[in-house]
């Protein structure tokens, strides 16, 4: 059913865990849905300097999480907001159809921490136009394109 | 260490059933509506497994029909019955936590004009005798209530149904295909008209199943051919399956006391060693009324398929109700429809034993949940909440 991408993520999931001072802090989905990503960032000069995650959700939404953390560790702000989940699901050579949307969850988490920075410290980001933060009601299941 | 924890999906079927069916397939071949010797063995060698089906039922030969598995002989009990009588009334009453087999064919059968009441059950999963009666109308056919849950194990109140059906004039199906091979049904003592089994189920193959239909009791067939299974269902016999039914339904009844006393007595254990070892859990279902083979319990802020994923990691082979491994969005019908929240219901996990469990592969499991639980509960945004206080 997974690749073994998928299941070494799984596993060995990188990035686990929270950021006390976090400079950013982002969450998506609901218990409902049976998936929530919650990510912690550390950011500097527009750069990600660390990022964690903790998810509750099936296999393939913590590995999402943990892939999409280490796409974007070390890079810019406006390069971490370049990322597609189907970059996500690619990475980790492919999800099932019917889990896609777990990597809309990771693409989604991060535009929610970064949005959260954006807002603590007056910034504006290509990226975030017309970026609507979310109300914790939505159901993600509906964003995957395909 | 290889742990296999989910007989209730299916069982592997036993040697000596293997060895029944095995001359079925390249000796004894012949179809048995002909009439030269081998095919005449053929018939010989399913009534024989029809005689020996009979038995566990205390029921007639003539009231055991075989089909190709518990699907269809429920699809056939109920849409048998909606047709044959539907001059009399469209009214079926069921229970909200069927099986799908039961629950997609009152669906189908409501974009047909049929008018469905799904019975509520409460958080044991127990649908109410109450609750039945205020439901039954002029109109009602029939009445169909699975005997035991598949998911969470719960044993309805069957022949109290039966009883409340008979006193109506109502048909009765039970979905039996779970408690078969654990449970003694006596159709002599319960007044149910149609029960559904599976031969999977209790260590026979997969691709045959039954229909007991009490004597006198007339429905609409299913499946038009031929004059197979007394002109009732149409389609040459499985015959190596149907045999392969009847040697295991016979030894699953040989001693059902013993069996029923060694699984409930390693159900008990496992339930309690589990829910003493992680804290934030929940026993789904009833604790007496429920399956000796079933255990089925809810781990708080962690999600049903990463459990899945961990145990098999581990060499155990289980399954949960969560929304992911459903294959929708939402979790099992059953855990919400005993009340669950989505978040709980999400975090199932069902353990379900069988004849060839042993005391090992309980300590095993016992051994390698906790860990489990843990690392996702450490990953879990929810429990983060829970360790500061917030939920």
């Amino acid at each position: 059913m997974y690749s073994e991408k998928v299941m070494d993520h799984f596993t060995n999931p990188r990035n686990v865990g929270e950021i006390k001072d976090a400079d950013a802090v982002g969450q998506v989905g609901n218990p409902k849905c049976g998936d929530i990503m919650k990510m912690y960032f550390k950011i500097e000069n527009d750069t990600v300097k660390d990022v964690k995650f903790k998810t509750f959700g099936c296999g393939s939404a913590i590995a999402s999480s943990s892939m999409a953390t280490e796409l974007i560790m070390g890079k810019t702000i406006d390069e971490a907001l370049a990322l597609s989940n189907k970059a996500v699901a690619e990475a980790l050579d492919g999800l099932p159809a019917a889990k896609m949307h777990c990597s809309v969850l990771a693409e989604e988490a991060i535009k929610s921490a970064i949005y959260d920075y954006a807002q603590r410290n007056n910034k504006e980001y290509e990226g975030l136009k017309g970026y609507k933060p979310p109300t914790g009601d939505e159901d993600h299941h509906d964003l995957v394109e395909e | 260490m290889k742990v296999y924890m989910d007989y209730s999906a299916t069982t592997p079927v036993k040697k000596e059933v293997l060895d029944a069916m095995i001359p079925f397939f390249t000796e004894q071949y012949g179809n048995p509506s002909s009439i030269y010797q081998m095919g005449q063995a053929s018939k010989k060698a399913i009534d024989e497994a029809r005689d020996k089906i009979a038995k566990t039922f205390n029921a007639r030969q003539d009231e055991i029909y075989f089909t190709g598995c518990g699907s269809e002989s429920d699809n056939w009990a109920i849409k048998g019955t909606a047709h044959a009588l539907k001059h009399i009334g469209n009214h079926i009453i069921t229970s909200s936590v069927e099986h799908h087999a039961v629950l997609h064919t009152c669906e189908y059968l409501e974009k047909q004009g049929f008018e469905i009441t799904y019975l509520p059950v409460d958080s044991e999963g127990l649908v109410s005798l109450e609750d039945l009666k205020n439901a039954i109308k002029d109109t009602t056919i029939l009445i169909s209530i699975m005997y035991a849950n598949n998911e969470i194990g719960t044993i309805q109140p069957i022949e109290e149904i039966g009883k409340i059906a008979k006193e109506k004039g109502i048909l009765f199906h039970t979905d039996a295909v779970q408690a078969y091979g654990h449970i003694v049904i006596d159709t002599q003592a319960l007044p149910v008209d149609m029960i559904s089994v599976s031969a999977h189920k209790l260590y026979g193959p997969k691709g045959v199943g039954a229909l007991y239909l009490r004597k006198g009791i007339k429905i609409h067939n299913l499946l038009h051919g031929g004059g197979q299974e007394k002109g009732r269902r149409a389609g040459t016999e499985n015959i190596a399956g149907i045999v392969g039914f009847g040697k295991a339904a016979e030894m699953a009844y040989t001693d059902i006391e013993a069996h029923d006393k060694k699984l409930t007595t390693f159900r008990n254990d496992l339930t309690k060693r589990i829910m003493e070892a992680i804290p934030y859990t929940r026993l789904n279902g009833h604790k007496e009324k429920r399956l000796c083979n079933n255990v089925n319990i809810s781990f708080q802020y962690v999600e049903g398929e990463g459990i899945l994923l961990g145990l098999d990691m581990a060499g155990i082979s289980a399954s949960s109700g969560s929304a992911c491994t459903s294959g929708s969005l939402d979790p099992s019908h059953v855990l919400l429809g005993i009340g669950l929240t989505h978040e709980i219901a999400h975090g199932s996990l069902r353990l379900t034993l069988g004849d060839m469990t042993t005391q090992e592969e309980i300590d095993y499991v016992v051994e390698k949940l906790p860990a489990i639980i843990q690392r996702l509960r450490d990953m879990s945004p929810l429990y983060e909440q829970v360790k500061e206080g917030n939920r």
